[in-house]
C-alpha cells in the first residue's frame, strides 16, 4: 500500500527545546522502505529525542510537543502515545530490556497480544478470561525467531538468559507484530558479544529483505559500515551528514560526530600542564571493578597526580560515571585504592571523606542536595558532620551547638564567590534553578575542604553561563587551594578546555590517557574503541 | 568457578526456600511423642482443619500473583463472610440453603470492599502488606459500627437469640447450630474412625482446578505480568492498576465465601472477633508451607495447613506436659505465626539482596579470570 513513490518514512523540519533549550533544529530524515539507516553521533546529539519524537513518546507530549511533521507512506501521522506507533507499525527496541523476567520468551514475545480462546465464563465475565493458546503462542513465537533468523530457544525464563538472548527476544517481539513496517533499534549491540552482534548484523540483513525498514543507532561504526545503507550523523541537534554507506567511511564519521571546531586551541590550563608531569602520584587505583548498573566498570587502573585536574571521558553507559561513584563506596566496588600511601577501603564513604575526599554527584537532586533545607544547611551540613566544623562547644564538647554566624559567613561567601543566584542563604535548594542547585553542591564539597575532589558531570543539563562559571570556580579551586580534582564528563570539549590529562574510558576500560591538548579525532577514537 | 557458584548459589536458594517447611517438621516431629496424642486423634484434627482452612488460605494465591504479597485484604473478605452469616441465622435460613445464601450475601460486600482495598493499595504500590493490616483495622472499625450499633436499630434483626439485650447489636456470640458442619457431613465417610468432610474437600478442590484454569487465562497471565514487572506491563499495554485492582477483589470474595465455610464447621461465630487473626493465621500457614511473599503455590497451602495445625495440636500438649501449664500452647501458638511471618520477610530482603550483591561477585571473577589469561 505504497501510496505513489512517497518514502515509508519522512520526518520534515522536526524541531524540538525543552523549556527553551533547543535540542534538535531543522531536522529531515527519510527511509524507504527496506532501508537499513544508521544513525550516529555523540551523547546528547539528540538521536534519542529524535526517536521519542517517532515513537510518540509521553515525554514529548509533556514538554511541549514538537515542531515539523512526521509523514508515513505520504499521509501526516501525530502519535499520542507509544501505542499509536505501534498501531501505525513502527517498533522500537529500547536500551533497557522491556521484558517479564520470570516469563519465557515465548511468553515475552506475545506479551498482552497472546493468542486466545474463547470460553463459558469468558463469555460472561469478558474476554480477559478467554484462555491463553500456547499451541498458537508457540506457533507464532517461532514464526517471529525464523523471521529473525537467529536461534533463541523458545522455553527458556528471561532471568535464566544471557544478555544477548535477552536482546534477542526483544527484537522478536517487534517482529511478531503483523503490522510493523518501521523497526527502531537502539544501540541494540551495546551489550551483546562479537558473535552474537554478527548475528544480529546477519539477521537485520534479512529483515530488511523482506522489506522491514530499520533505523539502527549504533556507537560501532564498522556495524554501521557493513549492514546499513545510509548513514546519518547527528551533533548539537543538528544532520551534519546524511550519506550512502559506500560513499563515506569510519574516519570521516568520526570526525563528523565529534569534530566541531577541530582547530580551536586546547585547554588554558595545559600551559602549565608540563610541570605537573613530575608531581607525585596521589591517588592510586588499581584493578578496580564497580557494579554501579548502566555503568559497569571492569579492571580499572588509573594514577592521579597531586595537584592536576585529571578528566575521564567517554560515551554514556561505558563506565566512567562508575568510578567515583565506586571510588567513594555509592556502589558495590573491589579493587584497591591507595592515597597518599594509605589504602582506602572500598565501600565505605564515611572512609573516604575521613581522608578528606569530595565528591560531587552527578544526581545533583538525589545525592547532592537536601532539596527542602535552606542554602545554608545544605553547604555546611557536609563539613560539621564529618569535620565537627561550625560547631561550638560547650561543657567540654558534651553539648555542641551549631555556630550559625560562622554558617552564614561561608555561606555568603560561596554565594558571591560563586555567583548563586538566590533570594538569601536561608533559601531552599528546591527553589533554585538547575545551574545554581549546582554550584551549590560545589560550594558544598568546597566547603569540606577536602585534599581529593571528585566530580561528577558538573555542568549537564545548565545553561552556558552558568557551565562557564562552573568550569572556572573548579579551576580556581584546584589552582589556589592546590587541590586535586576529578572531573567526570559527558563532554569532550569540556574536559578539553579545563583539564591536564584525559582519561577516556571505554567498554568500563580505560582506553587510554592522553594530554588535554590532544586533538579531538585522537580522543574520540579512543572513546569508540572498546564499546560494548 | 563460574558455574559451580551459580549452582551453590541456587542450592542456597532452594535451601533457604525449603527451611521454614524443615523447621516446622522438626519441631513437629520432636512435640508428637513429648504429646502423647493418638495418631488417629491427630489424623481426624488434621483434616477437620484442612477442611475448614484451606479454602481461606486458597484465597490468598491470587494477590500474591498480581505481585501484591501477602494480604491482608482477605480480612475484609471475612468480615463480609460474617455479615452473611448473621443475616442469614437471623432469617432462620438453616443447613446448605443458609450456607450459599450467606455466601451469596457476602459477594457484594466482599467486591465493594476489595474495591476500596485495591485502591488504596495502588496508592501505596511494594508496602501493600502493612498497608492492607492497616486497612483491615479500619475496615473492623466499620464493620464493629455496623455489627454492634446498625444492627437492629437500621437493618432489621428480629431475633433476640442473637440480639443485645438492649434492642440493638448483636451479641458475642452467634450460634450456628442450625448450619453446624453440614456441608461437612453432606456426603458422609469415615475411614477408620477418621472422619472425612468429603463435600468440604471437594469444594476446595474445585476452587483448586479454578485458580489453576485461571493462571492460563489472559488475565491470569496479564496478573502474572503485573506481578514481575509493573512498568513492563504497562509499556506493553495492560491496564497495571485494574489488574491489580481485580486481583484484590477476587481475594476478598474468595475469602467470604471461605470464611463461611470455616464457620459453619465451627458452629458459631464469635462476632467481634472471628476475624481478627484469620487474616494473620492464614498468612502464617502458607509460610509456613514453604510460600514467600512473591511466589506461592496450591502445594505450598496444604503442606502449610497440615505443618502449621499439626504444631497447634501438638505444641499446646507438649508445652503442658513440659512445664505442667496447658497456657502456654496458646501463648506459643502466636508467637510462633508472628515469628514465622517476621523470618519470611527477613529472608525476603536478603534474598533480594544476595541476589544483587551476586552480580557484583560476578565482576569481579570474571576480572580474576580475565587476570590468570594475560
Amino acid at each position: 500500500m505504497n501510496n505513489g513513490n512517497a518514502p515509508l518514512l519522512e520526518m520534515r523540519n522536526i524541531k524540538k527545546d525543552f523549556f527553551g533549550n533547543q535540542v534538535l533544529t531543522d531536522i529531515n530524515l527519510t527511509v524507504h522502505e527496506g532501508e537499513v539507516v544508521g544513525l550516529v553521533g555523540e551523547n546528547g546529539a539528540g538521536k534519542s529525542t529524535l526517536m521519542r519524537i517517532l515513537f510518540g513518546a509521553d515525554m514529548i507530549r509533556e514538554t511541549g510537543g514538537y515542531g515539523g511533521e512526521v509523514l508515513l507512506n505520504g499521509q501526516k501521522v501525530q502519535f499520542n502515545s507509544p501505542f499509536d506507533a505501534i498501531e501505525a507499525g513502527i517498533g522500537m527496541v529500547h536500551q533497557e530490556f522491556s521484558l517479564i523476567p520470570g516469563f519465557s520468551t515465548t511468553e515475552n514475545i506475545l506479551l498482552n497480544r497472546e493468542p486466545v480462546k474463547k470460553n463459558l465464563v469468558s463469555e460472561v465475565f469478558g474476554d480477559r478470561m478467554n484462555t491463553l493458546n500456547r499451541t498458537m503462542m508457540d506457533e507464532r513465537a517461532a514464526n517471529a525467531i525464523e523471521m529473525m533468523g537467529v536461534k533463541v530457544d523458545r522455553k527458556m525464563i528471561i532471568s535464566d538468559m544471557p544478555v544477548g538472548h535477552k536482546q534477542f527476544t526483544e527484537i522478536a517481539r517487534e517482529l511478531s507484530k503483523e503490522q510493523l513496517k518501521l523497526l527502531i533499534l537502539d544501540e541494540p549491540t551495546a551489550v551483546l558479544t562479537e558473535k552474537e552482534a554478527d548475528a544480529l548484523l546477519e539477521s537485520i540483513r534479512g529483515m530488511a529483505k523482506r522489506g522491514i525498514a530499520i533505523i539502527f543507532i549504533t556507537h560501532r561504526l564498522q556495524e554501521i559500515m557493513a549492514v546499513c545503507d545510509k548513514v546519518v550523523v547527528m551533533r548539537d541537534g543538528y544532520v551534519v551528514s546524511e550519506e550512502a554507506s559506500s560513499n563515506t567511511s569510519t574516519a570521516i564519521i568520526t570526525r563528523q560526530m565529534v569534530g566541531r571546531d577541530v582547530d580551536q586551541p586546547a585547554s588554558a590550563a595545559s600551559s602549565d600542564a608540563e610541570e605537573k608531569k613530575d608531581a607525585p602520584v596521589i591517588l592510586s587505583v588499581k584493578r578496580l571493578w564497580v557494579d554501579m548498573p548502566g555503568e559497569t566498570v571492569r579492571d580499572v587502573s588509573l594514577d592521579v597526580r597531586e595537584g592536576e585536574i585529571l578528566g575521564i571521558g567517554g560515551l554514556a553507559g561505558q563506565g566512567k560515571l562508575g568510578i567515583p561513584n565506586g571510588i567513594m563506596g555509592l556502589y558495590p566496588a573491589g579493587g584497591t585504592v591507595v592515597f597518599e600511601g594509605k589504602e582506602i577501603p572500598l565501600n565505605s564513604p564515611r572512609s573516604c571523606l575521613d581522608a578528606s575526599f569530595a565528591f560531587v554527584s552527578e544526581d545533583r537532586r538525589g545525592v547532592g542536595l537536601l532539596l527542602d533545607e535552606s542554602l545554608e544547611w545544605n553547604i555546611a551540613f557536609p563539613a560539621m558532620q564529618i569535620q565537627n566544623r561550625f560547631l561550638k562547644n560547650y561543657l567540654g564538647g558534651l553539648v555542641k551547638w551549631r555556630d550559625e554566624k560562622a554558617i552564614k559567613e561561608v555561606t555568603d561567601k560561596y554565594i558571591s564567590e560563586l555567583a548563586i543566584r538566590c533570594t538569601s542563604s536561608k533559601q531552599k535548594a528546591k527553589e533554585l534553578s538547575g545551574g545554581n542547585q549546582q554550584k551549590v553542591c560545589l560550594a558544598k564539597a568546597f566547603a569540606l575542604n577536602p585534599r581529593m575532589l571528585f566530580v561528577s558531570e558538573p555542568t549537564r543539563g545548565i545553561d552556558v553561563g552558568a557551565k562557564a562559571l562552573v568550569l572556572e570556580a573548579l579551576r580556581r579551586f584546584n589552582r589556589e587551594n592546590g587541590v586535586t580534582v576529578v572531573i567526570v564528563s559527558s563532554e569532550l570539549e569540556e574536559l578539553r578546555s579545563s583539564c591536564d590529562r584525559i582519561a577516556i574510558v571505554s567498554g568500563g576500560r580505560v582506553a587510554g590517557v592522553l594530554p588535554a591538548s590532544s586533538s579531538v579525532e585522537e580522543l574520540g577514537e579512543l572513546m569508540l574503541s572498546q564499546v560494548i | 568457578m563460574n558455574e559451580k557458584t551459580m549452582r551453590k548459589a541456587k542450592f542456597g536458594a532452594f535451601l533457604s526456600r525449603a527451611s521454614v517447611p524443615m523447621m516446622f517438621i522438626i519441631i513437629c516431629a520432636l512435640c508428637i511423642p513429648i504429646a502423647g496424642l493418638s495418631p488417629n486423634y491427630l489424623v481426624n484434627e488434621i483434616v477437620t482443619r484442612m477442611g475448614r482452612n484451606s479454602f481461606l488460605i486458597l484465597s490468598l494465591l491470587i494477590p500474591i500473583m498480581a505481585g501484591m504479597g501477602l494480604n491482608f485484604g482477605m480480612t475484609l473478605g471475612a468480615m463480609a463472610g460474617e455479615i452473611g452469616l448473621i443475616l442469614v441465622s437471623d432469617w432462620q435460613i438453616v443447613g446448605i440453603p443458609g450456607m450459599v445464601l450467606a455466601m451469596i450475601i457476602s459477594v457484594p460486600i466482599s467486591i465493594l470492599l476489595g474495591l476500596f482495598c485495591g485502591k488504596i493499595l495502588n496508592m501505596a504500590k511494594g508496602r501493600e502488606m502493612i498497608t492492607s493490616y492497616i486497612i483491615s483495622y479500619f475496615i473492623n472499625g466499620v464493620y464493629q459500627l455496623v455489627v454492634l450499633y446498625l444492627m437492629g436499630s437500621v437493618i432489621p434483626i428480629k431475633h433476640g437469640s442473637i440480639k443485645l439485650p438492649r434492642g440493638y447489636g448483636i451479641r458475642n456470640t452467634v450460634s450456628l447450630l442450625n448450619m453446624r458442619q453440614h456441608l461437612d457431613n453432606l456426603i458422609p465417610l469415615n475411614i477408620k474412625g477418621v472422619k472425612v468432610p468429603v463435600a468440604t474437600f471437594i469444594v476446595i478442590a474445585v476452587l483448586c482446578l479454578v485458580i489453576v484454569w485461571f493462571r492460563r487465562t489472559k488475565l491470569g497471565q496479564d496478573m502474572r505480568a503485573v506481578g514481575q514487572d509493573m512498568e513492563v506491563a504497562r509499556d506493553a499495554g495492560i491496564n497495571v492498576e485494574r489488574t491489580r485492582i481485580i486481583s484484590i477483589i477476587i481475594s476478598t470474595v474468595l475469602a467470604g465465601i471461605g470464611m463461611v465455610i470455616y464457620l459453619q464447621n465451627m458452629g458459631n461465630i464469635a462476632t467481634y472477633s472471628a476475624h481478627s487473626q484469620i487474616g494473620m493465621f492464614c498468612i502464617a500457614a502458607l509460610l509456613v508451607g514453604g510460600a514467600s511473599v512473591d511466589k506461592a503455590s496450591i502445594g505450598n497451602v496444604f503442606l502449610g495447613v497440615i505443618l502449621f495445625h499439626l504444631m497447634f495440636i501438638v505444641a499446646p500438649r507438649a508445652g503442658a506436659y513440659i512445664t505442667g501449664d496447658s497456657m502456654i500452647g496458646e501463648y506459643f501458638r502466636v508467637f510462633v505465626s508472628y515469628a514465622v511471618i517476621t523470618i519470611a520477610l527477613v529472608m525476603y530482603e536478603t534474598n533480594k539482596r544476595r541476589v544483587k550483591s551476586m552480580e557484583g561477585e560476578r565482576l569481579r571473577l570474571d576480572q580474576e579470570k580475565e587476570g590468570k589469561d594475560e
